[in-house]
């Protein structure tokens, strides 16, 4: 089925993610989407697939413009979605999860589904068990699952949301020769990626989304030249010489020390992390989404434990210790969403301060509004003591978090700090990590943004599909690198560089 | 500015508006019934405060509802919606019975401090089952209150008509009664023991005091309204939520200790009588506000008490209280939807 969108804009709130989208995608092909954190594709694909709708422009199939109600009207007219993450029901078997799923009349009795679903495993070359239960399988098995699902319901067009992340690569490579399989039966495909090597090796043809807009207009055939495909997703690569700082080399002991530690969360798990995070430094973590950045804040802020290894902070052992304790021993998380964990909206500044009092029975509303107008001078944040958290602006809230951090704080884990915030704002909150990283805190921060990262670390580390590369400090390091290793190119490459 | 002055009318409008369709809503159901919805109102609204034995009977169940509707400001505040604190109250009478059934011959003042504070232990250590199964078998509070709370009922059926049985006979009506001489105090020839609303207003004072005023009422607001947050701030969020639980259980116990030497004198299987359910009523109602706690719980007392004639003089089921009492807090709540 041949899809086109004319026009398609979505926002949400101020940010425009879709922005008069014109793009069409023919039949019979494997369509690479790339693009960075942000750029729409995730936007695209759902609305694309029903879960959302647009604000305006529409969407024909084979030529006729089509309204979506929902992703099971959307199945009806033949697109399918296959999500990052499975959305299936665990306990179900992978017949039953078929069975349930499909609309009314698409199998007759439940003998012709399961005939149905192995014809399709054998003809795409999946070995599944139907009465194997889901959540005793991999997310790549799953993940076929899901695919048979939707071919079996009647889906002419499969959506694929960064598809590789989670599975193996014998499995991607499965996955590969089946969606060849797929598009050669005629149907199309969509595989939204960042990774420029898998995007080379399937697709048929790359659209660029940047900043909501296809950049160039229209679809590019493959293949095209790498460093072209990464001037387009991230912009032309400014050549400014770096600031090179010299690192203090300080004596104390390391912030953070991790020996061969192994973390997990959800589906990524980061394996044998040997880091020493010395005090003095901006240390930047790139990577696209879910690389394994936040898994790394979390695990350093004490909020995930390592299932191996020890993390030894500010000389003390603290492997397997609650978040508290390592609060206790000066360190400090700001998360990326202000008021769902960093801060509590109906409180006010000076309630807030009155929380890290920490002693004695009553309140002191006094010294804690004090603190509060302190805080609100030197930081200037446009509030009073006892407004409401919830109603500042963005900017305001990220400096009242940066203020309520104890003064006597070692190490800062960041958050994608200045998510949200117009350029004054943001450079108002360097400032701030910068004064603290002088008076010898080690910052550690996660940021999308590619010149973020390049203008404030001292050192830089790429997170990649999981794996968490060496400290590259900045001075060695220009934006086109950058980009090339976020992409993975090379990345195997600088790991075994620095293992050696 | 202009705002600022229109926010006091804007206040006003919602809960008139929800009163408003609570009594249109009660009206309707009285007339579909064929009685006089003047009559009846003046019944359920007036009748609590018609004769010094109905005022009397209205404080005396006001005192429990109050303690309850107290605790429950305190889980609520805490974010936890205890929907044990029948259970709790159950579990507070049970043992408050223990020393007076142990010790009868002891000072009556003695006893009944030892069973106040056996009764808020009893019912704080039932409470704690909950934060308990909630912290380590990730069962919410909702359902492991519901679940204790048939579990109280049972364990006070058993000791009814099993070890703490009437001398004659078992009898579903209760224990023996409690010697006279342990009563708590009543007024001439009323039912009123003055000593219990009295200790209902001081554990409200109390509780209003501790979440307005001290550090620990403050962790307890910041832990009910973002647990992340809180945990981030340095709260040990997991303890506090039990703590507002075990508090909450304490003061449902003492609600329980008053309903066997102030009202029933007997541990008898109804011994919570609902109170603990329409003390979340309250709670809902106030939104764990402590200022509103003490009208609305007058309120509420009043009306259940007030329709307790309306089977003698009307012919109709004294439920229409639970229908004006229900109808209130749901259009209350309906008021406050955001849209």
């Amino acid at each position: 089925m041949h899809i086109a969108v004319e026009h398609l804009t979505k926002r949400f709130g101020a940010v425009c993610a879709n922005n008069r989208l014109t793009i069409s995608f023919a039949a019979g092909q494997i369509h690479g989407v790339l693009g960075e954190n942000g750029a729409g594709k995730s936007t695209l694909m759902k609305l694309l697939a029903g879960y959302i709708s647009p604000d305006e422009g529409r969407i024909l199939f084979d030529q006729t413009p089509r309204r979506l109600r929902g992703p099971g009207d959307a199945l009806a007219a033949g697109i399918g979605m296959v999500h990052q993450e499975p959305l299936d029901i665990p306990t179900f078997t992978v017949l039953e999860n078929l069975l349930c799923a499909a609309p009314p009349g698409v199998f007759r009795s439940q003998r012709a589904a399961l005939v149905a679903l192995q014809e399709l495993a054998e003809r795409l070359g999946f070995l599944i068990d139907p009465s194997a239960r889901l959540d005793q399988l991999t997310v790549g098995q799953r993940q076929q699952i899901e695919i048979m699902r939707l071919l079996l319901c009647g889906a002419q067009v499969l959506i694929l949301d960064e598809p590789t992340t989670s599975i193996t690569a014998a499995q991607a490579r499965a996955l590969f020769a089946a969606l060849r399989q797929i598009a050669a039966e005629g149907r199309t495909v969509l595989f939204v990626s960042h990774k420029l090597e898998e995007v080379a090796e399937l697709c048929h043809t790359v659209t660029v989304l940047r900043n909501g807009q296809v950049v160039p207009p229209g679809q590019l055939p493959m293949p095209q030249p790498q460093e072209y495909l990464l001037s387009l997703m991230f912009g032309e690569v400014g050549a400014a010489p770096p600031i090179y700082r010299p690192l203090p080399s300080i004596d104390a002991p390391p912030v953070w020390e991790l020996r061969h530690v192994t973390v997990r969360s959800g589906t990524l798990q980061l394996t044998d992390l040997n880091y020493r995070f010395a005090a003095g430094r901006i240390i930047g973590l790139a990577g696209l989404d879910g690389s394994g950045q936040q898994v790394l804040l979390r695990l350093l802020a004490g909020q995930l434990a390592p299932e191996q290894g020890q993390i030894v902070v500010n000389g003390r052992d603290l492997s397997g210790a609650g978040a508290i304790a390592f609060r206790r021993a000066g360190i400090e998380y700001l998360p990326a969403d202000r008021l769902h964990d960093g801060m509590i909206g109906a409180l006010s500044l000076a309630d807030h301060f009155a929380l890290l009092q920490g002693k004695g029975v009553l309140v002191d509303r006094q010294a804690a509004e004090e603190a509060a107008r302190q805080a609100i001078a030197e930081y200037q944040i446009k509030a009073t003591p006892i407004t409401p958290i919830a109603a500042l602006s963005g900017g305001n809230q990220q400096r009242a978090m940066l203020a309520l951090i104890p003064p006597d704080a070692r190490g800062i884990l960041a958050e994608q700090p200045t998510r949200g915030l117009d350029v004054a704002s943001a450079r108002a909150i360097w400032n701030r990590l910068q004064a603290r990283r002088d008076a010898g805190c080690c910052v550690i921060f996660s940021s999308p943004d590619l010149d973020e990262i390049m203008e404030y670390s001292d050192e830089v580390i790429v997170c990649f599909a999981g794996r968490i590369g060496p400290p590259i400090p900045r001075a060695l390091l220009s934006a086109g690198r950058l980009a090339e290793l976020i992409g993975g190119v090379g990345f195997d490459a600088l790991v075994a560089t620095a293992a050696s | 500015m202009r705002e600022e002055r229109l926010q006091p009318l804007a206040i006003l409008t919602r809960p008139l508006l929800a009163l408003t369709a609570a009594f249109a809503f009660t009206t309707l159901v009285l007339l579909s019934t064929g009685v006089s919805p003047l009559e009846a109102y003046r019944l359920v609204l007036f009748g609590a405060f018609s004769t010094p034995v109905r005022l009397s009977d209205m404080i005396m169940l006001a005192a429990p509802l109050l303690l309850c509707a107290v605790g429950l400001s305190i889980t609520f505040a805490g974010g936890l919606y205890n929907l044990g604190v029948e259970g709790q109250m159950i579990a507070g009478a049970i043992a408050a019975m223990v020393p007076l059934r142990l010790w009868p011959d002891w000072p009556p003042l003695l006893l009944w401090l030892l069973a106040g504070l056996s009764g808020a232990t009893g019912g704080a250590l039932w409470a704690l089952l909950i934060g308990v199964l909630r912290r380590y078998a990730g069962v919410s509070e909702i359902f492991a209150g519901l679940g204790m709370n048939f579990l109280a009922s049972g364990l006070v059926l058993y000791l009814v008509l099993g070890p703490w049985r009437r001398r004659t006979s078992a009898s579903l009506s209760g224990t023996d009664l409690l010697p006279l001489e342990l009563w708590l105090p009543t007024l001439d020839r009323l039912r009123l023991a003055p000593a219990a609303p009295v200790i209902a207003l001081i554990g409200l004072a109390i509780v209003w005091w501790a979440l307005t005023r001290t550090r620990w009422g403050l962790e307890v607001r910041a832990v009910g309204l973002n647990p992340a947050a809180a945990g981030r701030l340095g709260i040990a969020a997991a303890r506090r939520m039990a703590e507002t639980l075990a508090a909450c259980g304490a003061l449902a116990g003492l609600a329980g200790m008053i309903q066997v030497v102030a009202v029933h004198h007997a541990l008898i299987p109804n011994i919570s009588s609902g109170i603990g359910l329409l003390g979340l009523l309250v709670a809902l109602l106030a939104r764990a506000d402590p200022r509103w706690l003490l009208p609305i719980v007058v309120l509420f007392a009043s009306f259940t008490v007030g329709s307790i004639q309306l089977p003698l003089t009307l012919g109709i089921d004294s439920a229409i209280a639970g229908v004006l009492q229900g109808a209130l807090v749901l259009f209350a709540l309906a008021s406050r939807a955001r849209r």
